[in-house]
């Protein structure tokens, strides 16, 4: 970077951490979700597309991105610098996470160029929310052998079956779906494409489904000989598992070109550590406890391990044995960390972590309790640690597949 | 989190990283290593010789001393090389004892000694006592002043390499606050060192009887630094066997993938079983994770509370990792691994040798709480 572009660069730090300390919302006296995945009541819904919007219009969501799509065109250090500034004052979660950070970087790397007129702008706007059809009732972690069909009638495919963990499907605009175009594909995934689908034609209903939070925010989908225009076919048939494949690249986190910002509360060690310092357990002090400290250690080592492994990911002599090592774990050691930090969290709350939301005398409101369990909504979609395991040992250490 | 560390790789760092692994994997195949476990002096005098012309051991020594005056930073490729290919030598203790005098010697003493080390003069310390302890708040050897020097008397242990040491630097009590001695190994008398049976077989160490040994005068370090020196000292201990710890980490991945891919039963390559793929990619992701905090904690090394911040937390890292690959590693090589002859168990012994020097992850987490909370 040269010495002006560097310049640049903290110059447009200091505002956006200006801006965020202006603009990041109090307290809107209305719970709040922890991620995009939970979104229960049009009240958050509204609230959360406004305030990406709001970020958007200033610069701080999309810089990266290209302008003539709706993005800043600057380099991606600028983004970054912006998610940090959000970052450090708070803000809210983005929810238009799956146009955000998997549609929108598909498009824009494999996209035809009216896709990307059609469809950026209003990702970054939130005027369009996303969705992502791809697990089926019977068939979650095998996504390949995926079922529901698309059959070619004239200038339209004809949709039919179901799709479940559709996050945000009550609201969504556009789906990306993995779907079967040929029955008697050579091989179960050759028979797989891919579409941009519409959410607001005939024949498509969402039922909410109710998750282990209690909370709302995802759907069963169900196609009834739903009709959708066939140029929403993305690539050409049979390239559906190819292009699956790379969104799950994206939404691993495995592969860059995010919008920015962040789709679920980021929660790093620290965060307990007050948490630690003014709890009691057992009516005793929480950090008077040896063996917790010793735990609270493990996990601050443990975060600061992910951020370090993050900022070696881009020195390539410290990567060469397995160069793809480090992005390919990335969600496995980040989601882990979460869940096991959570559940950590609670212990320390003691006798109050039998509380839940909406108990007045919940410590932070049941924040904890409703973060752990949701934190499995991280460890099990978007192919499920294990299935991540499979392939850490597939594909970066060489362990054969049978 | 910038205040516990960040990475950063200097060009020295890549260079000597290449030429160190290349180096290592030639001059230290698995046969040489098994060769030199039976060995007295555990390595091979002419590798050593070739580390001193290749300037190795002056990395962090000044340059008006024959050095290349750069920093521990970048021993710690060339150590993590050695871990991987259990390539054996007094490379740490001299790098250490070098250290140490430079940050506690006297004018004197670094003139005497600091080139003749950085061209190849074996060092070490004597820190350890029977006691056990990871700090020195207390000392039990002594040191006690006479006509024509010192008169030392105490045992010390875990002295690294002794046998072949030019010199080693004793700590002591003298007139009731910690000092240094730098004792030459001539002047000891024969009995004063017995080799210790230990864990790591590719080491050697040995216990120091100071009863009856004498040191000139000009044997005492500068007194006034010692505490500091020390405090530091244990700390670069701690950066350096982090860094062998995760060489070695590596190795043992690769050698448990190799097996993983090669041995079949039910007819089946025993790596395509999840039990066993699993915890392999833990053992991997836990490495990885060492690794990151080694480069931060070689990186922030003398910056003020992040370097030993940074540096705990490598090395409680690096052992949790390193411990439960090689743990695996012996496990998963069924009745094989439980053999002297599988290799797994060479890696799970280092790992708790380190465990046992200059305090293991749960002392380094207590500290680390002490710093943090």
């Amino acid at each position: 970077m040269s010495g002006a572009e560097e310049k640049a660069l903290s110059e447009f730090s200091a505002d956006a951490d200006k801006w965020f300390a202006e603009n990041t919302p109090g307290d809107p006296g209305f719970m709040l979700p922890l991620s995009f995945l939970e979104v229960s009541t049009d009240q958050q819904f509204e609230f959360l597309c406004n305030w990406q919007r709001k970020v958007w219009e200033a610069g701080y969501l999309g810089a990266a991105w290209p302008s003539e799509y709706g993005g800043g065109g600057l380099p991606q250090e600028f983004q970054d610098a912006a998610t940090k500034a959000m970052r450090r004052h708070g803000g809210p979660v983005f929810l238009n996470a799956i146009g955000l950070g998997w549609a929108g970087p598909l498009l824009l790397e494999m996209g035809t160029q009216e896709q990307k007129s059609q469809y950026l702008k209003n990702i970054l706007s939130a005027e369009d929310i996303w969705c992502q059809g791809f697990s089926e009732p019977d068939n979650g972690s095998d996504l390949g052998n995926a079922q529901l069909k698309a059959e070619r009638d004239g200038d339209s495919y004809v949709l039919n079956g179901s799709k479940i963990w559709t996050t945000l499907g009550n609201y969504a605009k556009h789906m990306i779906l993995l779907a079967r175009t040929g029955s008697d594909a050579p091989s179960k995934y050759a028979g797989l494409s891919f579409f941009l689908s519409p959410m607001t034609v005939d024949g498509v209903e969402t039922r909410p489904i109710r998750k282990v939070t209690g909370e709302f925010g995802f759907t069963q989908t169900f196609f009834t000989d739903a009709r959708i225009p066939a140029d929403c076919l993305m690539g050409e048939e049979g390239q559906g598992w190819l292009i699956a494949m790379r969104t799950l690249e994206y939404e691993r986190g495995a592969r860059g070109g995010q919008a920015g910002g962040y789709v679920l509360t980021p929660f790093d060690a620290f965060s307990i550590l007050d948490l630690a310092k003014n709890s009691t357990r057992g009516g005793k002090p929480v950090l008077d406890d040896p063996v917790i400290r010793d735990r609270l250690v493990d996990f601050i080592i443990e975060g600061q391990s992910l951020g370090l492994c993050d900022q070696r990911g881009r020195i390539a002599p410290l990567n060469q044995d397995r160069p793809a090592g480090l992005s390919l774990s990335n969600k496995l050691m980040w989601t882990e960390f979460v869940r096991r930090l959570c559940e950590f969290a609670i212990t320390l709350t003691g006798e109050k972590g039998g509380y839940y939301v909406g108990e007045e005398n919940a410590v932070e409101d049941g924040l904890w309790t409703r973060a752990y369990l949701n934190s499995f909504g991280a460890t099990i979609g978007g192919g499920t640690s294990e299935i991540q395991r499979n392939i850490v040992a597939e594909h970066v250490l060489g362990l054969p597949k049978k | 989190m910038d205040h516990l560390g960040r990475i950063g790789f200097s060009e020295e760092q890549a260079d000597l990283l290449e030429v160190a692994e290349n180096f290592c994997r030639e001059r230290s195949p698995m046969e040489k290593v098994r060769t030199l476990l039976e060995d007295d002096a555990g390595y091979d005098t002419a590798v050593w010789e070739e580390i001193a012309k290749l300037g190795w051991l002056g990395i962090a020594i000044p340059e008006e001393f024959g050095g290349a005056g750069l920093s521990l930073a970048e021993a710690v490729p060339v150590i993590e090389a050695m871990g991987r290919y259990l390539l054996a030598g007094p490379f740490i203790p001299t790098t250490l004892a070098a250290q140490l005098l430079c940050d506690g010697g006297s004018d004197a003493q670094k003139a005497a000694w600091l080139q003749k080390i950085a061209g190849g003069a074996i060092a070490t310390l004597a820190l350890s006592e029977p006691d056990g302890r990871w700090d020195d708040t207390e000392i039990a050897a002594t040191a006690v002043k006479n006509a024509d020097g010192y008169r030392l008397s105490g045992v010390k242990t875990f002295v690294g390499d002794a046998a072949q040491a030019e010199i080693i630097l004793v700590s002591v009590k003298l007139d009731d606050a910690p000092a240094l001695m730098l004792v030459e190994k001539s002047a000891l008398p024969e009995t004063a060192l017995r080799r210790e049976t230990i864990i790591d077989e590719t080491r050697r160490s040995y216990e120091l009887t100071l009863d009856g040994v004498t040191a000139p005068a000009s044997a005492l370090m500068d007194q006034d630094r010692a505490a500091m020196a020390l405090e530091r000292l244990r700390l670069a201990a701690t950066l350096l066997g982090t860094a062998e710890m995760v060489g070695g980490n590596r190795a043992v991945i690769d050698y448990t993938i190799d097996y993983l891919t090669t041995r079949k039963q039910f007819g089946k390559t025993i790596g395509s079983y999840q039990a066993l793929k699993h915890p392999t990619v833990d053992a991997y992701t836990m490495f990885e994770q060492a690794r990151s905090h080694l480069y931060a904690a070689a990186h922030c090394f003398n910056e003020q509370g992040t370097g030993e911040i940074a540096t705990r937390m490598a090395k409680a890292q690096a052992e949790k990792s390193l411990s439960y690959a090689a743990d695996r590693a012996i496990q998963f090589h069924g009745g094989f691994g439980f053999t002297y002859e599988c290799d797994a168990h060479l890696y799970r012994r280092r790992a708790i040798w380190h465990a046992s020097q200059f305090g293991d992850a749960a002392w380094q987490k207590e500290k680390l709480a002490a710093l943090l909370f």
